[in-house]
């Protein structure tokens, strides 16, 4: 039984990217980048995980922030905390499924060191914040000692734990595209009373037209498979109608579709319910939505 | 290799080398010596070990020292100054907000945390705020009572 | 003012200032010079034959001092007692299977967490590390972990020789139940499960030993709730001589009832100090405590209730399986046998009762006391049973308890079971609570949401419980290993200042504050001038300890028989300075006077001073002030109410919550309100906590699913709505401040009523019965259910109308 502790580990806190993606090179995939820490801590406390190095980025320059761009895009640092993200007056306005989904988020405590980056490249299956980076179709940016690249984040979230990233990369933040006339998003949770995981989380963003009819429609769900998922079957049966009940509940059915045979089963929910959740959430989250873009 | 830390707690400046594992829990109760601070669980769950890192409610427990390297920390050691207990400290006691005790600072310093951010909270804003600070004593009902007691003490209503 | 001036006052905690401001001692804050660290080494298996176990890797690793083995100690650490063994008269003439408990285990192990080996090293960490390093070689074993399947043929064998993995079959009964189920016009049956609990305490145990080799001295700070029985049974069970272990129970963060008993790794600790000759402390974690610690609960229970069709209930029948765990825990098989089944009877008249209960090993941790102990599953299948019956023949919950309640009652009921309840009146309670809670105004709404697709119930618990253990000489013939009373010694010093000792150990139930409110109050000296003593076997003689709220009907008691010697040692001294006869002097609010003679006072102070100065003492008397006393109650206290829960689910999720808790509980007299409600409280946080959340989850090869906080869902602040609380007061006979105990009423009445709201929520879908924890999934799932049979019957229906 361990008493708390980790294993030990070397610690390295660079000032700039190229630094950090150096350090992980060096230790050929045993270091760990640490932002907030409150996925990986806990998980090296119980000594689940024993990385060799843990490379802290709290040091490196340009990584902390929420910026508007002049194309209306957000720029967002990896290392930006939620507890910043709830109370950005430009993530409120613009983006406001991702400030729903940071307070959502554990507790008072993990928002004030918990990071948008830290949740993204940790790709905990039932984090919060990857159901809203697919649902607003954010670009994941990352970085290596030599190149900057950006994923799109319906492909970023690969398995189980497992992202597009490299090795060496480091995730440096992300891009919001500019939301057009008309969208509106949400993101709706079934909580896991223990540890305020999802069991079910539901992210949505719809445009709407002046005559009330869907014209975009992205749905993103994460807690009931092993990753986040974009649910495309349901997106297709909103776009092009008028957003009633009935059609928002057609959808619904087809929510998380994509996740068939694959539904997360364990002690806290079986497949079924997940499955059954999925539909029911993905409901709130597009009525929500679609109320919020006709505003 | 041992790391480098310098760090004011409860104002007053220390500088230590640690292994890296060290985590701020450790250090303020080992090094330091401030035992105010209570260690309830190993998956950042219970909130026992709540300080304030450079004004920040933080569990001290899922941070590495090494992080605070450069912060200023208060403990529950230094919410009362100069012999006046904090207005938080006096409403848990006017208010019963406590019994064994165990759970008290990290639960106080959340609350300040709270207040901070917001002086007239609701009941339901006070017992989202503490969500994760768990106390298996009271049923939350005195704390959160002791919690509005401080903010209507403060100005807050 | 009057003597009793801080009595039934709201006065503020004298703990708290210490503890406000991070100055609690709790033990892992206690620090001596040279101090080791202990880890240990746990199984992985829930069931396992122990083939080899190699320390040397670990012995070798930086830091470490020595590793041990049950191998090494097996002659000093003995097997931990069973500490309540009940009688064979009550066991159908078996004898208790009793096998036995090595600390750390030699030849198997029987639970995951079952502990193998001890490392001691010079750091948490660096013990911590080398435990990874002993390397123990298992032969895994078929585990089993539910307690019925335990029993059933097939089953592992996990104690040699105890057949069927039974430790017992306790039987009790009264009237004849066959009979009345065959009179009655109704019988209706239920399997109720009461899921298994892991207490949480939110500090985990700890423990730390110093050794004196010169003075044979050994020094036990433990995280418990009896240290003068751990100090028993320490010794007991190593042979270290009684006097020479000083036990003490510094600041302890909670406790529950899993506190209570002697640990493994208090002898181990213990021990390993002993034979290092130096000081080692063991600080659980709470991944740690998830295992080690023992749970509560683990309850099957196959029930039934009958009765008229018009409401009269005639009987009971309730045979239980009760999961034990691995080995038996000190007081475990007392908590499903007389904590349950005596208390099967409730406030209610019906005369016919049956009650058999399996007591049985499972590859888990052990079972023991948890909040409520047993009353919280007594209460559980009486409450649950009364609304089903009531469903069952069409009547109102309310109606059908208020027919079947005993009379109001101040001098003690004999009950069919054969216990004696103190003083009750149901009806008031009920009373009081249903003036609190609209009964009618909440039918009303509960009918427009209904509408609105909102599902909402009410649910009701009328509980009583038995509590203020309690007669030894009872409890004694009962298979109890120790006494249950209490004691104290009130010293007064020549200022007249005075210091409380008692033998109850208080983890956070305020007796600081209470015992000096009620020192203060009978000796009219400001509560600054008492300071209460406990938790340490060296400060004070024997005493038995905090649980089954004893703390004030049995040690309150005994503070006051101690003031009543100490006032009339000092009325003789009075006497003799005022030259009068004892008899003739009065005392109040701190003076010593005669009626009727104005300028012959005497302050107590004065007295105090006479009494140690001792110029001026009457012939014989010997100098001094102090009294010594020990107080054993002729019954236990029975505590009662009425709680009222509405719930709210969530039709589309089955996301259930709790939206507002009415609770009256008659505890008797009450010396600090403030106090008592806090308990009230924070006992129903813990009931409702089991009925929405809470729950222990084995996976069947004896893996705990839920070991982590993260997994084990205890309740948060917003789990929680505030609470509605109110009392009504019957004093009990039973002691001179006619209190009963106020520590589990909240626990015990909680979750019936909650769960009972459910069923009611979901009773126009014909749904009658629902186990804990109601998770949104099972809420959910029974929902879905139901709608389906009902389109079922529907078509069913219209296929007959066709």
């Amino acid at each position: 039984m361990t008493t708390g502790t980790t294993d030990p580990f070397a610690y390295h806190a660079p000032t700039t990217v190229r630094e950090a993606s150096q350090a992980l090179s060096r230790y050929r995939g045993d270091a760990k980048l640490l932002a907030g820490g409150h996925s990986l801590i806990p998980m090296m406390k119980l000594r689940i995980a024993s990385p060799q190095a843990i490379v802290d980025l709290r040091n490196v320059e340009g990584l902390r922030g929420i910026t508007e761009n002049d194309d209306g895009s957000i720029t967002i640092g990896a290392m930006t905390t939620y507890y910043e993200l709830i109370t950005s007056d430009v993530i409120n306005s613009k983006a406001c499924a991702i400030a729903e989904a940071a307070s959502e988020v554990a507790d008072t405590q993990v928002r004030n060191w918990g990071t948008i980056g830290g949740s993204l490249a940790h790709a905990d299956p039932a984090g919060d914040l990857p159901a809203v980076a697919v649902a607003l179709g954010m670009e994941i940016n990352s970085a290596s000692a030599r190149s900057s690249r950006s994923i799109a984040s319906d492909r970023f979230f690969r398995g189980y734990l497992e992202t597009a990233l490299r090795p060496n990369e480091v995730l440096t933040g992300v891009t919001v595209p500019a939301q057009d006339e008309g969208s509106g998003c949400a993101y709706v949770k079934l909580a896991n009373k223990a540890s305020h995981y999802a069991i079910v989380g539901v992210a949505a963003s719809v445009t709407v037209d002046g005559g009330g009819v869907c014209t975009a429609a992205r749905i993103g769900i994460t807690g009931a498979g092993p990753h986040a998922v974009r649910s495309r079957r349901a997106e297709r049966i909103l776009v092009g109608k008028e957003l009633t009940e009935n059609v928002i509940d057609r959808a619904a059915q087809r929510g998380g579709a994509e996740l068939a045979g694959m539904f997360n089963d364990d002690v806290h929910a079986s497949a079924e319910y997940r499955e059954a959740m999925t539909q029911v959430y993905t409901a709130r989250a597009v009525t929500r939505a679609a109320a919020c873009a006709m505003g | 290799m041992n790391v480098e830390v310098t760090i004011t707690v409860n104002g007053t400046a220390h500088r230590l080398s640690v292994p890296p594992r060290t985590l701020l829990s450790t250090l303020l109760r080992d090094e330091l010596d401030l035992t105010g601070t209570h260690v309830g669980c190993d998956t950042s769950s219970c909130g026992a070990c709540t300080v304030l890192v450079d004004g920040d409610a933080t569990k001290s427990c899922t941070m590495f020292a090494a992080q605070a390297d450069g912060s200023s920390v208060t403990t529950v050691e230094g919410l009362a100054s100069n012999g006046e207990l904090h207005p938080i400290q006096e409403a848990f006691r006017e208010k019963h907000g406590l019994q064994c005790g165990f759970c008290t600072p990290g639960m106080m310093i959340t609350a300040v945390q709270i207040l901070e951010r917001n002086p007239s909270p609701s009941e339901a804003e006070i017992r989202s705020g503490l969500r994760g600070n768990l106390c298996r004593c009271t049923g939350y009902h005195n704390i959160v009572a002791a919690v509005q007691h401080a903010a209507a003490n403060s100005g807050g209503d | 003012m009057t003597t009793d001036t801080l009595i039934g006052q709201e006065v503020t905690r004298v703990e708290d200032q210490a503890l406000i401001t991070g100055r609690g001692q709790y033990v892992d804050d206690l620090r001596l010079p040279g101090l080791l660290h202990l880890a240990l080494v746990r199984s992985p298996y829930g069931h396992a034959k122990i083939n080899r176990i190699d320390v040397s890797a670990a012995a070798n690793a930086p830091g470490v001092v020595s590793v041990f083995t049950g191998a090494d100690l097996a002659e000093q650490l003995g097997s931990l007692p069973a500490g309540w063994v009940l009688i064979p008269e009550q066991t159908g003439g078996e004898p208790m299977a009793t096998p036995d408990h090595p600390p750390l285990a030699i030849e198997k192990v029987r639970y995951v967490g079952d502990a193998v080996a001890a490392v001691v090293a010079s750091s948490p960490a660096a013990a911590s590390d080398a435990v990874a390093l002993v390397d123990v070689d298992y032969e895994p074993l078929p585990a089993v972990t539910d307690a019925e399947q335990a029993t059933m043929e097939g089953a592992p064998e996990i104690h040699e020789g105890v057949a069927n993995n039974k430790s017992f079959d306790w039987t009790v009964a009264a009237g004849d139940y066959d009979a009345a189920a065959a009179e009655a016009d109704v019988v209706v049956k239920e399997r109720i499960v009461n899921q298994r609990l892991i207490p949480n305490p939110m500090e985990p145990r700890g423990i730390m030993a110093d050794y004196n080799a010169g003075t044979e001295q050994l020094t036990i700070w433990t995280s418990t709730q009896i240290p003068h029985l751990v100090r028993l049974l320490f010794a007991l069970v190593t042979g270290h001589p009684e006097h020479k272990v000083r036990v003490i129970a510094p600041d302890v963060g909670g406790g529950f009832g899993c506190k209570l008993y002697l640990y493994a790794e208090e002898v181990i600790v213990g021990i390993i100090a002993k034979q290092l000759e130096k000081p080692v402390k063991w600080i659980e974690s709470r991944t740690e405590n998830y295992v080690a610690t023992t749970h509560g609960r683990d309850h099957i229970a196959d029930a039934e209730i009958c009765g008229t069709s018009d409401g009269i209930v005639t009987g009971l029948k309730v045979h239980v399986y009760a999961n034990l765990g691995g080995y038996l825990s000190t007081f475990a098989p007392a908590i499903p046998t007389i904590l349950f089944g005596l208390m099967l009877g409730g406030c209610y008249k019906f005369e016919n009762l049956s009650c058999t209960v399996a007591g049985v090993f499972t590859n888990t941790t052990p079972v023991d006391a948890y909040r409520g102990a047993g009353r919280p599953e007594a209460t559980y299948v009486v409450e649950r049973m009364m609304e089903r019956y009531a469903h069952e023949i069409g009547r109102d919950v309310i109606g059908v308890r208020r027919r079947n309640f005993i009379r109001p009652f101040r001098r003690g009921h004999d009950m069919p079971i054969g216990v004696t309840y103190d003083s009750g009146n149901y009806q008031g309670a009920l009373g009081a609570a249903l003036d609190m809670f609209d009964y009618q105004a909440f039918r009303q709404e509960q009918r427009d949401a209904r509408r609105e697709g909102k599902l909402l119930g009410v649910g009701f618990s009328t509980y009583i419980e038995i509590c203020g253990m309690a007669p030894s000489a009872v409890a004694g013939a009962l298979g109890a290993g120790a006494g249950l009373w209490e004691s104290s010694t009130v010293r007064v010093h020549p200022t007249g200042t005075v210091t409380v000792f008692t033998g109850t150990s208080p983890h956070g139930q305020g007796h600081e504050t209470t015992l000096a409110q009620i020192t203060s109050s009978r000796l009219g000296i400001p509560m600054e001038n008492v300071e209460v003593v406990h938790g340490d076997t060296e400060r004070h003689q024997f005493g038995t300890g905090t649980f089954g709220s004893r703390s004030l009907a049995v040690g309150g008691e005994a503070l006051m028989m101690s003031l009543d010697k100490v006032i009339e040692k000092a009325k003789e001294i009075a006497a003799h300075e005022m030259g009068v006869d004892a008899k003739q002097v009065v005392f109040e609010n701190g003076t010593f006077y005669v009626e009727d003679i104005q300028e012959r006072e005497i302050p107590w102070g004065d007295v105090a001073l006479g009494a140690y100065w001792a110029k001026n003492l009457p012939d014989g008397l010997e100098p001094g002030l102090e009294a010594v006393s020990f107080f054993d109650p002729q019954n236990f206290t029975w505590p009662f109410g009425t709680h009222i829960a509405v719930v709210e689910i969530d039709e589309m999720t089955g996301e259930t919550s709790l939206v507002r808790y009415v609770a009256i509980d008659d505890v008797g007299n009450v010396i600090n309100p403030m106090i008592v409600d806090g308990m009230v409280h924070g006992g129903i946080a813990q009931g409702a906590g089991q009925a929405l959340q809470e729950a222990a989850v084995y996976s069947d090869d004896g893996q705990l699913l839920t070991g982590s906080m993260m997994d084990y869902a205890v309740p948060t602040a917003e789990d929680m709505p505030s609470f509605e609380t109110g009392r009504t007061v019957t004093p009990t006979i039973v002691n001179s401040l006619g209190a009963k105990g106020a520590g589990e009423t909240g626990t015990i009445a909680a979750s019936p009523a909650i769960v009972n709201a459910a069923v009611d929520a979901l009773k126009h879908l014909g749904v009658t019965h629902l186990n804990m924890p109601l998770s949104a999934e099972k809420m959910w799932r029974t929902i879905q259910d139901a709608k389906e049979a009902r389109r079922a019957r529907r078509s069913a229906a219209a296929r007959r109308g066709n």
